[in-house]
């Protein structure tokens, strides 16, 4: 079986989707990416690839990412926004306006029916809107991230948070708790306080109908409501959300690889094992 | 008499004891954590224990630091701003300038030469160019906060940081280390990125000599050197540096318990002697 692979290496954690010739899913994998890029790289393909009978071998490697420049067997690299379009609108056809939310980084597109990126903002300077603040202050209050949306949930009177620096706000949120605000109603703040941020880069872009959230960020159910809430409307939540990024690399490596068979200036290699993968690597 | 200093930082939170000549005769620092209250309370009796002494030995406790509220034996609450200033004039009396970087605040101040804050400024909005961004360095590196300042002096070059959130820095570093840059040339892009943003807010209060450095970062002596060879003149760095704002705060106690409220003005009155 010929497959290809999309490898998003995150700033938290490392994804690959394995897809075959007709770009369907065969595999996914995930795992932290910690300080070694290339190794996460290299460990979430094979761990994809065990999951399958033998015999199956990736021919082709997209990556993409903040580290996708530090995955030594990659054919090409994408870029995030261009991913996460692609592969928000393969997730769910309808999607018009994608918000990314990863460990760092936030980002609001807007894709056509192709999923081809029409606008995107992001935010480049501070990580006032990402999935870091919301574990800045998991650690100020010595929680466990999974725990703070479905805590959030409870609030009753939600406590703003006024810092919009991520550092900063993990110190306001241990002052509110000496203060003796409750911590549901401080973490429904935080939730909201972010929300705020990511709808206004959505905004910024133009809110087009429906709206697909992606990245790690999503499996926050606490964010996802405070989000609808802000935006006023239901958005789409896939379950393979968190893998959006590496299906539209996977796809979009499918698309390259098609051209230029297309073009007969390559064939798809022959199928080279996870050792092969490994001794590329090693270059 | 003895008389208590306690400053709640955002990190660290330090107690000093002074006697009735204002020499430091107990400091202690535990970490502020989640409670601040209890932090304060073990700063306090780590000194105290530190000197052989009781609670009711001590005649007026000052508190100061961003927990200073929460200080719940202070008599008196003042701020960290007029504590540096009483803190730095004691310890060096020809300063002009105090650039304190602590944990998550960066504060540079500006007095006259009775110690009385002139003008003053501060990061507001984030934590960029304060210790919590030389702790995001040292923690992707998986190194000891007291080993980056050696480190970066090693350096042979010093490495050009683009990013000034903190939690983008980690980012960077992460990119840098996978291209094969070295640890020392990285730190020392991130002390070079750091003084340059304690420098632009010097700037902003008027920059007049002696500058002394105060705050928990001024231990790094990457960071005291990164600055000195930025602005080309020594800085004021006291051993006690750390616990300047506990001890400006300490003198203030002690003016208060000698001369009842009259001395409430920050740095109306001169230290008495200097501190140890």
């Amino acid at each position: 079986m010929k497959l290809l692979a999309g490898v998003d290496v995150g700033t938290r954690v490392t994804k690959a989707v394995l897809i075959d010739e007709q770009g369907r899913v065969v595999a996914r994998a995930n795992l932290p990416t910690g300080h070694d890029l290339a190794g996460a790289a290299r460990k979430v393909v094979d761990r994809a690839l065990a999951t399958l009978p033998g015999g199956a071998a990736v021919s082709y490697v997209a990556s993409t990412g903040f580290g996708r420049y530090q995955v030594p067997f990659r054919d090409v690299q994408i870029t995030e926004i261009t991913c996460h379009a692609r592969g928000a609108v393969a997730l769910a056809p309808g999607t018009r306006s994608v918000l990314d939310i990863g460990a760092m980084n936030a980002r609001a597109i807007r894709v056509d029916e192709r999923g081809r990126v029409r606008a995107f903002r992001m935010n480049d300077k501070c990580a006032s809107g990402a999935g870091r603040f919301l574990e800045r202050v998991a650690k100020g209050l010595e929680m466990d991230l999974e725990d703070i949306g479905p805590l959030s949930l409870r609030a009753t009177a939600p406590q703003s948070i006024s810092s919009i620096c991520a550092v900063l706000a993990e110190s306001e949120v241990i002052n509110l708790v000496t203060q003796g605000h409750g911590v549901e109603d401080i973490l429904a703040g935080t939730h909201e306080s972010i929300a705020g941020r990511i709808a206004a880069l959505l905004r910024q872009v133009g809110v087009e109908q429906e709206i697909a959230l992606t990245g790690g960020v999503t499996k926050n159910v606490g964010m996802v409501r405070a989000l609808e809430s802000r935006l006023g409307q239901a958005v789409v939540v896939h379950a393979d959300a968190e893998y959006a990024g590496a299906l539209g690399a996977a796809l979009l490596a499918l698309r390259r690889v098609t051209m230029l068979a297309a073009k007969g200036a390559q064939e798809l290699r022959p199928q080279s094992p996870v050792s092969q993968l490994r001794e590329k690597s090693a270059q | 008499m003895i008389v208590a200093g306690v400053d709640v930082g955002s990190t660290a939170t330090k107690a000093v004891l002074v006697d009735d000549n204002g020499k430091v005769v107990a400091r202690a620092l535990s970490d502020t954590g989640a409670n601040v209250v209890r932090a304060a309370e073990k700063a306090f009796r780590q000194a105290l224990a530190s000197a052989g002494l009781e609670e009711w030995d001590v005649g007026y406790t000052v508190g100061t630091g961003y927990g200073r509220y929460k200080v719940p034996f202070g008599n008196a609450q003042i701020t960290e701003i007029s504590c540096h200033a009483k803190g730095a004039i004691a310890l060096f009396p020809g300063t002009r300038t105090i650039l304190d970087i602590g944990g998550q605040d960066t504060k540079a101040i500006r007095i006259n030469e009775r110690g009385e804050v002139q003008d003053f400024c501060m990061n507001d909005k984030c934590a960029a160019g304060t210790g919590r961004f030389l702790s995001a360095a040292a923690d992707v590196m998986e190194m000891s906060l007291d080993d980056i300042g050696p480190a970066s002096l090693r350096a042979p070059r010093v490495l050009k940081i683009t990013n000034v959130c903190t939690v983008f820095v980690e980012a960077e570093i992460m990119n840098q280390l996978a291209r094969g840059s070295s640890v020392e040339e990285i730190l020392a892009g991130v002390h070079a990125s750091i003084a340059g943003r304690s420098i632009g807010l010097m700037r902003r209060v008027g920059l007049e000599d002696e500058i002394t450095f105060t705050g928990g970062v001024s231990r790094n002596s990457g960071m005291v050197a990164s600055l000195e060879s930025r602005l080309e003149r020594k800085l004021n760095v006291h051993p006690d540096a750390q616990f300047n704002g506990a001890i400006g705060a300490a003198l203030f106690a002690l003016e208060r318990a000698t001369h009842g409220h009259d001395g409430d003005t920050a740095g109306a009155a001169p230290a008495a002697g200097g501190a140890a």
